[in-house]
């Protein structure tokens, strides 16, 4: 059954996928994860994974992301969902598991999990939302926390001698061989939401084709926490996060390479 | 016809889930069950099953978690402080109505302690463990051949209530060598309408254990708590040992159980009126048995390695009218007939 309701006239130029049922979101305004979640949502509806693919929740603002994909799902305890893919990957190699998980949850709590998930290689997609604070508890430090920045746990400010230095995640998953894709991209304009479909889509074609994780770190916006309107959120990833997180791929194994030249956009 | 063979103990529980159609093992190494997980390293990837050793306890159950949720039969096993760390994962799974088998090879605690088995981990498998209302049933073996055979219960039970289910030895047992029968493979599986395993013409599922509104939250654990009742109804399990006559019970498990065998066995040949009450499930606990065996005037004898934790479940199912005595270890001592036999003696 179509849900393109009132989206499905003629001429329409932009419409919500097929895989995505007509709910709202519960995320705040301007709030990066809802175009995350679209995103993955375009991706699912051309490499047709309906059937295939299971969103599993993981804990934090994204817990809820099964809600909106007509797929099979379920939800991981907070850092966890990189073990429950693999097990429904190892258990199920025709389904296709994916997950989209906060800062907190992978690289804080569950940084075990994405670190020996990553290094088996094992054929599965994380979508690694990072806003540089725990969205959902209400802004507390995270391990990608910028240093000087504000939170309702270092009201003064992330000093480096008491609270060390946020964490590069791609790049430290980088030194792994597991991995077969591993890119940073952000949402802050039109031409850079359309540079991460393109590694969304990657990070899913790559562990479909066997040859490991496909991993995308989303510089995504958190204007609530952040104490910014929502229309001044992407500048402030571009002024704020970029510096700390340079945008682009950190392993491209050769085969994905190949895969690539598929992928439009 | 069914051949005898010998085992350890650990080995028969790995063997147990193989005849049940466990598709699936993700464990962590931790003594004194260093021999299962070995043993599932080899025999699962043979049989073309899954096996994965995991980089922590977490990870192996949630694990479970993403296999069981599948729909395949699968388990992991540890030892008391992995088992503590797994408690969260098992949680979320009762909550989720997600059937699987944990094996829990007690040894002794707290912190650390040491590799010597123990029975300290009554509370925690009995009275669900992690946060939240919930219950599991706790198998207790008391020899190998029930180390195969309660492994193999267990795996149809948990489908059966759609729950974590556990089976609950201590070091000792699970390293004990015996001959046992060697049991056939389970020849079907249930089917399992509810599990995820991708929505090919049918509409989605989902299975989570997160009710945001706190309407249907208390509906969904009322649900639950109609499940915990239903094993409490029906899943009783225990072995009674000349108790027609007893003017003392003894009440053991596992280990402590074939301790208080031979103590009952030398107390009958001195004319004491003993018998045993071997709870097979400490969850759901034979409550019922020990309050008739109350009623009509018995004295009773708690063994067991620990602090006396079962001795509470005794206590309520018995009441204040009865004597009850503990007798125990704890720290890793094995707990010796000598010992349950003392006890005998000064209570007659
Ligand atoms: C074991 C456990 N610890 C803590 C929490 C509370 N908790 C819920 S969400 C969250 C942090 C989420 O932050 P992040 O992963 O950065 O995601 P975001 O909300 O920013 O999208 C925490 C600590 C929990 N649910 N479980
Ligand atoms: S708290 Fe932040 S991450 Fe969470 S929904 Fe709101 S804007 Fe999004």
């Amino acid at each position: 059954m179509s849900n393109r309701g009132i989206n499905d006239m003629d001429n329409a130029i932009f419409r919500r996928p097929d895989i995505m049922p007509d709910r709202a979101t519960h995320f705040c305004p301007g709030c990066g994860h809802g175009i995350t979640q679209r995103l993955i949502g375009e991706v699912l509806d051309d490499l047709r994974l309906r059937d295939k693919a299971i969103c599993v929740g993981s804990i934090g603002c994204t817990v809820t992301s099964y809600l909106y994909y007509d797929v099979d799902g379920t939800e991981a305890p907070h850092g966890r969902a990189p073990a429950v893919a693999t097990a429904i990957k190892r258990c199920h190699p025709d389904l296709h598991p994916f997950a989209i998980q906060g800062d907190g949850d992978l690289a804080s709590i569950g940084m075990a999990e994405i670190v020996h998930a990553a290094a088996r290689g094992e054929n599965i997609t994380i979508i690694f939302a990072n806003n540089a604070n725990y969205g959902m508890t209400g802004g507390q430090l995270a391990p990608t926390t910028l240093v000087g920045m504000y939170t309702s746990s270092t009201i003064a400010g992330r000093k480096e001698d008491r609270h060390g230095f946020p964490i590069r995640v791609s790049e430290m998953l980088a030194t792994l061989d597991g991995p077969a894709y591993i890119s940073r991209v952000s949402l802050h304009n039109p031409a850079n939401v359309r540079k991460a479909r393109k590694a969304i889509e990657i990070a899913f074609r790559a562990p479909l084709e066997g040859l490991g994780m496909g991993f995308v770190e989303v510089l995504s916006m958190c204007p609530i926490n952040w104490k910014v309107e929502p229309v001044n959120a992407p500048q402030w990833i571009v002024d704020n996060m970029i510096p700390q997180y340079p945008l682009g791929e950190f392993k491209c194994k050769p085969e994905v390479e190949e895969l690539k030249k598929a992928v439009r956009g | 016809m069914s051949e005898r063979t010998l085992m350890g103990g650990n080995i028969a529980i790995a063997e147990g889930a193989i005849l049940a159609g466990c598709g699936a093992y993700f464990g962590y190494p931790i003594t004194p069950q260093n021999d299962l997980l070995e043993h599932m390293s080899v025999r699962l990837p043979a049989m073309g099953r899954v096996f994965l050793q995991t980089e922590s306890e977490l990870a192996a159950i949630n694990m479970v978690y993403g296999a069981a949720a599948t729909g395949v039969r699968c388990m992991t096993s540890t030892s008391s402080p992995g088992f503590s760390l797994q408690q969260e994962g098992i949680s979320y799974m009762a909550g989720a109505e997600v059937p699987c088998v944990v094996a829990n090879i007690m040894r002794a605690g707290p912190g650390l302690g040491n590799i010597g088995g123990a029975q300290g981990d009554y509370m925690q498998c009995t009275r669900g463990g992690g946060h939240g209302d919930y219950y599991l049933i706790t198998l207790a073996p008391a020899s190998v051949q029930e180390m195969m055979d309660l492994t193999m219960l267990a795996f149809e039970l948990a489908d059966k209530y759609r729950n974590p289910t556990l089976v609950m030895a201590d070091g000792f047992l699970g390293q004990s060598v015996e001959s046992i029968v060697m049991r056939e493979p389970v020849k079907s599986l249930p089917p399992k309408d509810w599990a995820i395993d991708g929505a090919r013409g049918r509409d989605r599922r989902l299975i989570n254990s997160f009710e945001m509104n706190p309407i249907d939250h208390p509906k969904r654990i009322r649900l639950l708590l109609e499940k915990y009742e239903r094993m409490r109804l029906e899943e009783v399990r225990y072995e009674g040992m000349l108790l027609d006559d007893a003017e003392i019970v003894i009440v053991a498990y596992g280990s402590a159980a074939r301790a208080a065998m031979t103590a009952m066995n030398r107390a009958r040949k001195n004319n004491f009126k003993v018998g045993l009450l071997r709870p097979i499930t400490v969850f759901p606990f034979p409550s019922q048995v020990l309050s008739d065996l109350a009623e009509k005037g018995s004295k009773f004898i708690v063994a067991e390695m620990s602090s006396g934790q079962m001795l509470e479940d005794v206590r309520i199912s018995v009441g204040n009218q009865n004597e009850i005595k503990l007798v125990n270890t704890y720290g890793g001592v094995p707990l010796t007939p000598d010992m349950i036999f003392e006890a005998i003696d000064l209570m007659s």
